[in-house]
């Protein structure tokens, strides 16, 4: 079995290690080194996007990404969006247009959201569509999500 | 004066904490000395278990093992009947059954323990589909591999003989996985001083009750917890007992240490419930005016291996299976059939999304076959108020069927696209356009004498602060039912929004309001806390402590000073006009409906044969809208699970198996596959409903495929009859002769 090597990353702006096994997943040092539960497990083989996050300013499914490959990388999960406990201003759009219901999906559809706005996007609708469309809602056909995102572009250019 | 909270769009309550990623689902929490179960699973669909070996190469002393002789109750998951173990014991009756169950601390040994044990079985021929339980050539349940049968009668007999058009239709529909982004996953802690059962649930207190034959325990000693549950559909209505019972019994056999069983996605889509299959056979006779004279259906679902919840799911169906029309002949038979699949269960819409496909689909049939314009064949034979439906039940809605219908065509274009969409048929080598609608209703809260049965309860209580607390067993499972309550209770107390809170659904704390299913949360429970806080303020009020525009939260204060408690409950008591005959199956099936027409436009493409919905309006009368953002929400998530179902979800079965249980091959809709999904509302307060609320939540199931297939007759010229309308299917259809070589 592999040895275990220190992982060390900027997660959400503060630097933070675990020692893991190189091949560890991202997400499982996410969520059970560093407790950081906002980011979820919904298929653990990239399809759903519900274990999204900014990792060097991509949007990748940690469910996909060994430890190894993070190495001093810099992290943004859901609980980095937030400042001082005050929404930032998509999670305030989906609070108000109803884009989260179920929830579980949300964390991953706020980073797609984050990196798309990040991105100078989404210009309309269809470029909402297409730049959310590796993440998967169950509960809300989409449309509340979309206008979030449509919704902090303009609000907050 | 303040806009009153019924009708606001005041925003989710739980929103904020999901929205920052703090929200704790099942998988989240932390628990010392936690044991990780998995669960050991028959590959076969049918056979008889010999012996389990423990493989090589695993510390099995490290591991608790349960198996069937271990429980120390009964070795059932209780519902409608006892027939479903939790645990193989000896009968092997679907594949992915559960015959052995490990724990152990560390999740991946756990994991890798379970692909060490292997079973030795005689494999016994078995049951594989409908068609084959039909045949009944094996006989797996009963004489004839029939859980139920129903039959529903209106008028004389019809002679057929005579009708002057006839049509007839078979129309098919194949299993649908829930896919709740959230896996099924349950924390137990049992010994036989007690039972905490915690988990992403829709039914506490069914769980309440499988966990005491289980465990051979009084009520009092078992606890259900629900914890935030990322989405249900059905899918956590019963399996959830299952799921429980495994845990516990891990708990039990290991001195009362917490257990976990987590599903990843895999295990959930193959084990878990699905919609069922169904195949239903529609002949109708018209007059040449298009007036409809009789109705002749055969309903038939795949119930899986066990009886759980589907003598229920073909009731519902079958209600619904006549649709939204007037005809003086109708016989609806419907029976519910045993395979050995695994069990199929709850999944929005209940058994009517099934049934009312095939009306819907037939209607539009048989307008073309007769010349007729679909929507003129429907306005012509759509129910009014006074009219009497399937069972006797005489329509009281208010509700006009031809107006809702005529403003959804108007809201997608129908009468200005269609010669448009000729047109654009005369260039060969393009994508053709058409639009499809369907009308449709759902009955809101249990079938029949469903609720007079369960006899549900909630209540509503002050707090020494002055607060208010509404007690539900109802879970929040996304679709809003915390913020919804809050809104009720405040309309009802007359207290501001932010000074009700709704209490977690935990079986020691809250009555049983009965399950989160059938549209009833709303309907039925929020009628009874509307009840219960009408009750706590006249309390106050009689009390002399409000005074009429007074403050509700000093005058509770005043009076839990006074007294000490304060507290009302509500017990559902059924509107006075309903009459329902279980044994004849005549009378008020549902109390009331919400009532729908749906339109869809989509473009074929002549090439790929790929479907596409380019646009899509769904107009509903729902008596009340509590909360418009809320509502709006259920149908635009619902429409979205019902164009997937007609489109792209397909369970691809094999010996009995899943063989696609992944996100990667069981397609559900993304972002990129969808158009905006329009909502419209229709109010017409319901009298019994809380501030004049119905049911919403089955509803958006029902229509979207009808009007998806119906759309495509319009654009291709072929009667699809089965879903989902794979490209596959629909190459078969247009180009029969390719489909032979």
């Amino acid at each position: 079995m592999a040895e275990k090597i220190l992982l060390w990353m900027t997660v959400n702006g503060e630097a933070r290690s675990a020692e893991v096994f190189p091949m560890a997943r991202l997400l499982d040092v996410i969520r059970e080194d560093w407790g950081l539960t906002g980011t979820k497990e919904g298929c653990g083989e990239g399809e759903c996007g519900a274990c999204s996050v900014i990792l060097d300013g991509v949007l990748v499914n940690a469910c996909l990404i060994p430890a190894v490959q993070a190495q001093g990388g810099e992290l943004l999960t859901v609980e980095g969006l937030a400042r001082k406990g005050e929404l930032d201003p998509l999670q305030e759009a989906f609070l108000h247009h109803g884009g989260a219901q179920c929830g579980f999906c949300t964390p991953g559809m706020l980073m797609a959201g984050t990196h798309l706005l990040a991105q100078g996007g989404p210009g309309d609708e269809a470029e909402a569509r297409a730049g959310l469309a590796g993440n998967l809602c169950r509960c809300t056909g989409y449309n509340r999500i979309v206008d979030a995102v449509l919704a902090a572009r303009r609000e907050h250019p | 004066m303040a806009q009153s909270p019924i009708g606001s769009p005041v925003l989710r309550r739980e929103g904020g904490a999901k929205l920052a990623g703090a929200t704790q689902y099942t998988d989240d929490l932390r628990i010392p000395g936690l044991l990780h179960g998995v669960t050991v699973r028959s590959p076969v669909a049918r056979g008889r278990l010999r012996a389990v070996h423990f493989g090589e190469g695993i510390p099995w002393e490290e591991f608790t093992i349960v198996r069937a002789a271990d429980i120390p109750g009964r070795n059932a998951v209780a519902h409608i009947l006892e027939d479903q173990p939790c645990l193989v014991d000896g009968e092997i009756r679907h594949a992915e059954e559960a015959v052995l169950l490990l724990a152990h601390e560390d999740r991946a040994l756990a994991e890798l323990a379970r692909t060490r044990v292997r079973l030795d079985f005689e494999a016994l021929p078995a049951v594989l589909s409908l068609d084959e339980a039909l045949e009944t050539r094996e006989r797996v349940w009963g004489e004839d591999n029939t859980f139920k049968r129903i039959l529903i009668e209106k008028g004389d007999p019809f002679d057929w003989a005579a009708a002057p058009r006839v049509h007839e239709g078979t129309y098919r529909t194949g299993a649908q996985e829930h896919v709740y982004i959230e896996p099924n996953a349950m924390i137990a802690e049992a010994s036989p001083d007690g039972v905490l059962a915690r988990g992403s649930l829709q039914c506490p207190y069914y769980v309440h009750h499988s966990l005491q034959a289980l465990l051979g325990l009084p009520p009092e000693r078992i606890r259900v917890v629900q914890l935030d549950t990322g989405g249900g559909f059905g899918g956590k209505e019963d399996f959830p007992s299952m799921i429980a019972a495994h845990a516990a019994l891990l708990s039990w056999k290991a001195g009362g240490r917490p257990v976990k069983i987590a599903y990843d996605r895999e295990e959930d889509m193959a084990c878990t419930t699905k919609r069922h299959p169904s195949r239903t056979r529609i002949r109708s006779a018209f007059a040449p005016d298009g007036t409809l004279l009789a109705l002749e259906i055969e309903f038939i679902l795949d119930g899986g291996a066990y009886l759980t919840l589907s003598p229920v799911v073909l009731s519902r169906g079958a209600l619904h299976a006549s649709g939204p029309y007037r005809c003086g002949h109708i016989r609806i038979e419907a029976r519910a059939v045993a395979t050995n699949t695994p069990p199929h269960g709850a999944f929005r819409g209940f058994g009517a999304p099934q049934s009312l496909f095939a009306i819907e689909r037939h209607m539009t049939e048989a307008a073309r076959r007769l010349g007729m314009d679909p929507a003129e064949l429907r306005r012509k034979n759509l129910l009014r108020p006074g009219d009497t439906m399937a069972t006797g039940q005489v329509l009281r809605d208010a509700v006009d069927l031809p107006a809702l219908m005529d403003r959804a065509l108007a809201e997608i274009g129908y009468r200005e696209k269609r010669p448009l969409d000729a047109r654009l048929h005369e260039r060969p080598g393009r994508p053709r356009r058409g639009i499809g609608f369907a009308v449709f209703m759902h009955g809101g809260g249990f079938t029949g004498g469903g609720e007079v049965f369960l006899g549900s309860v909630a209540a509503v209580e002050g707090t020494v602060e002055g607060r208010f607390r509404v007690l539900a067993a109802s879970t929040e499972i996304g679709q809003g039912a915390t913020t919804v309550f809050g809104q009720i209770a405040a309309e009802a107390l007359g207290c501001p929004l932010e000074a009700v809170e709704v209490a977690r659904p935990d079986t020691a704390v809250v009555p049983n309001s009965g399950p989160t299913v059938a549209s009833r949360t709303t309907q039925v429970v929020g009628k009874l806390i509307f009840d219960a806080a009408l009750a706590l303020r006249k309390t106050l009020l009689e009390s002399g402590h409000l005074a009429e525009g007074g403050d509700v939260s000093a005058a509770a204060r005043a009076f839990i000073a006074a007294r000490g408690a304060l507290r009302a409950e509500s017990r559902y008591q059924k509107p006075p006009f309903v009459q329902w005959d279980d044994a004849a199956y005549r009378g008020d099936a549902y109390a009331t409906y919400a009532w729908a027409c749906y339109a869809a436009e989509v473009s074929a493409d002549s090439r790929t044969y790929e479907v596409r919905v380019e646009d899509f309006v769904a107009v509903q009368e729902v008596g009340r809208v509590v909360n418009p953002t809320l509502a709006a929400g259920q149908i635009e998530g619902g429409v979205a699970q019902g164009i997937g179902w007609a489109l792209s979800e397909e369970v691809v079965w094999r010996d009995g198996r899943m063989a696609n249980a992944q996100m990667t091959n069981y397609l559900i809709p993304t972002s990129a596959d969808l158009p905006r999904i329009r909502a419209f509302f229709e109010e017409s307060p319901y009298p019994y409903g809380p501030g004049g609320a119905k049911g919403i939540g089955e509803l958006p199931m029902d229509g979207p495929a009808p009007a998806i297939l119906n759309a495509v007759q319009e654009a291709l010229g072929v009667e699809a009859r089965e879903l989902p309308l794979t490209p596959e299917r629909l190459l078969d259809l247009v180009e029969p002769e390719a489909a032979d070589g």
